[in-house]
């Protein structure tokens, strides 16, 4: 947004952020407002910039790993995939089917815990306050689940190139098909705390607005894109570790608003748990390494792989010149993308209404700055 | 877009391809030349012989149109993994963009990504890539353009609005100039500072002390 070179009468321009319960972290919005209506927005990021691609090429393909769970750290299990598989792409290496289908259930688990995560706070932002005590128990139940498997609760390093670090351990099919048992009936209660809650229908309807086509020219992706009625999800279009081997729905909005985007994180959380369920049905004991040597040293080329994270593609560029160390990898950051639709989304709607669509396009401020 | 190895190429560890940007030190060929003698006596499989794969010549119908229509601004067409790349010059950027998202050229209606790589041996150093995604297609299309140092590139922002922000952190990673972008300014570093460190002559360590001491009052390097 071009900046404002003077101020009307009533235009006010204020600051909210970097330090603001609601920005999710660390952003700064710059709002321009004529009483309470917001003319335009600006957002000044990079508060939490670490440089994780120039580290890319400072570190081996094997160092780099743990690095990308830092970026969107609510949900590194996925960025960790995205970034194995790019390099498994680069090199063509297949994986062994218990490799992508523990991949499949521990990322659809990432999933659910980080849109918990994000109805908790989102309802939070809003003003309703019961619901982030629930999603907080229950992404705990998936908190645990990592904890048992690899050790850690948040930036999790969950895999390797190749495959995965560690086998299963005994009882994470009980575990996982005890929590999708437990999930469900959650999932409906918040619904009955939100969905037809006139004050929540209030703040979300309308609020927002983005139609497919804007949606499509402003290149947001994940929920925000399926909530504005685009049926569109990676894991469908272009399948995938065994995405094409499981049955899921693609759940879509029509009004593009922060109402339809919440019910389709809603719906997302249960496609999850069909997915997670049909994976540990095939889960067969096997080998979980495919074939890669100790050495990660792919051919000199390159190759852009994307995953349907939980805020939306998630792409890795990997430029590879033959040697141990990446010569440069590109983190297409799906948080990024998504707030630079802020702007149009805000225009018009009154300073509360920031705080919510914020809250529905689901950033990581992590993953904005890298 | 399941990966499938390319057949081996029949050649040995060949070099990279001609042009290809890749390979600015002239980095050793990668994985050994499919297996051609068996050898590994004794030890278990090493890790099994891949194919050495390397990008092939790319050719489909929709590079015959772009060439027909816009002759000598399309080279290097190649195909990697199912990815296909093209360079397209600088000049005919726009025009190679708007044809490619209306509908008779594929409509690659979705800009995913907009990113430069650093090749500071090349005599035009800089790759700016595009990133293109078609919903009616279902592919992705990988655009390249060569810049050299203190050369503008036209913005795309007019074609796909998503790049005015990766336009942005392309300007501010690797000082890569648009023309026509609206507000080219930094994004994710502050607007004083010095610098570009995606470069690759911007050592990992370095950083702008002038600035770090004005605005953070701390000694560089703490």
């Amino acid at each position: 947004m071009p900046e404002a070179t003077y101020l009307d009468a009533n235009e006010l321009v204020i600051n909210m952020g970097p330090q603001h319960p609601a920005t999710h972290g660390v952003l700064r919005v710059k709002l321009r407002l004529d009483g309470e209506r917001v003319l335009g927005t600006e957002c000044i990021i990079g508060y939490l910039h670490r440089g994780v691609e120039k580290i890319a090429e400072n570190r081996t393909y094997v160092q780099f790993a743990p690095y990308v769970d830092r970026m969107d750290y609510v949900a590194a299990v996925t960025n960790g995939m995205g970034y194995c598989e790019a390099v498994e792409k680069l090199m063509g290496v297949e994986l062994p089917p218990r490799a992508q289908y523990t991949r499949m259930i521990l990322a659809e688990l990432q999933r659910i815990a980080s849109h918990l995560l994000w109805l908790g706070t989102h309802a939070l932002d809003i003003g309703a306050m019961t619901p982030v005590f629930y999603t907080f128990r229950e992404r705990e139940e998936i908190l645990k689940i990592f904890e048992n498997y690899c050790g850690a609760r948040l930036t999790t390093h969950a895999f390797r190139i190749g495959g995965l670090q560690y086998d299963l351990y005994d009882g994470f099919e009980k575990d996982a098909t005890k929590f999708c048992d437990y999930l469900l009936p959650k999932i409906d209660e918040y619904e009955e705390l939100l969905s037809t809650n006139r004050i929540w229908m209030n703040r979300t309807k309308k609020v927002g607005v983005l139609s497919g086509k804007d949606a499509i020219a402003l290149g947001v992706t994940g929920p925000v894109l399926r909530g504005s009625g685009v049926k569109w999800d990676i894991r469908k279009v272009q399948p995938y570790e065994a995405y094409d081997k499981v049955e899921f729905e693609i759940p879509t909005g029509q009004n593009g608003d922060t109402y339809d985007r919440y019910i389709v994180r809603i719906q997302e959380m249960r496609q999850s748990v069909r997915i997670i369920r049909q994976s540990v049905e095939r889960l067969a004991p096997g080998p979980i390494f495919g074939k890669v040597g100790k050495v990660i040293k792919p051919p000199a080329a390159e190759v852009y792989h994307s995953i349907e994270a939980p805020k939306g593609e998630l792409g890795y560029f990997v430029v590879s010149d033959g040697s141990t160390h990446p010569y440069r990898v590109r983190v297409r950051p799906p948080s990024f993308v998504n707030l630079e639709a802020l702007d149009i989304m805000s225009r018009g709607h009154l300073v509360a209404d920031i705080v919510a669509i914020i809250g529905t396009l689901d950033i990581v401020l992590g993953e904005v700055d890298r | 877009m399941a990966d499938e190895p390319k057949a081996p190429p029949s050649g040995g560890p060949s070099e990279p391809p001609a042009k290809s940007p890749e390979a600015p030190e002239g980095a050793a060929p990668p994985a050994k030349p499919a297996g051609k003698p068996p050898a590994p006596a004794g030890k278990p499989p090493a890790p099994a012989p891949k194919p050495a794969v390397k990008p092939e010549p790319w050719s489909s119908p929709l590079l015959d149109e772009l060439q027909k229509r816009f002759p000598e601004a399309i080279s290097d067409p190649l195909i990697f993994r199912k990815q296909p790349s093209i360079v397209v010059a600088k000049e005919s950027l726009l025009g190679v963009c708007e044809f490619l998202k209306s509908d008779r050229g594929g409509s690659y209606t979705l800009l995913t990504d907009e990113t430069a790589v650093d090749y500071p041996k090349r005599e035009k150093r800089f790759d700016v890539i595009y990133h293109l995604y078609s919903f009616q297609r279902n592919d992705r299309l990988r655009l390249k353009v060569l810049v050299g140092e203190g050369e503008k590139v036209p913005s795309v922002v007019g074609v796909w609005l998503t790049a005015d922000w990766l336009e942005r952190e392309v300007f501010d990673m690797f000082g890569v100039q648009y023309e026509g972008h609206p507000n080219l300014k930094r994004i994710l570093l502050p607007d004083d500072w010095t610098g570009h460190p995606l470069r690759k002559d911007y050592d990992i360590l370095r950083q702008d002390d002038a600035w770090v001491q004005a605005n953070l009052n701390i000694k560089s390097g703490q």
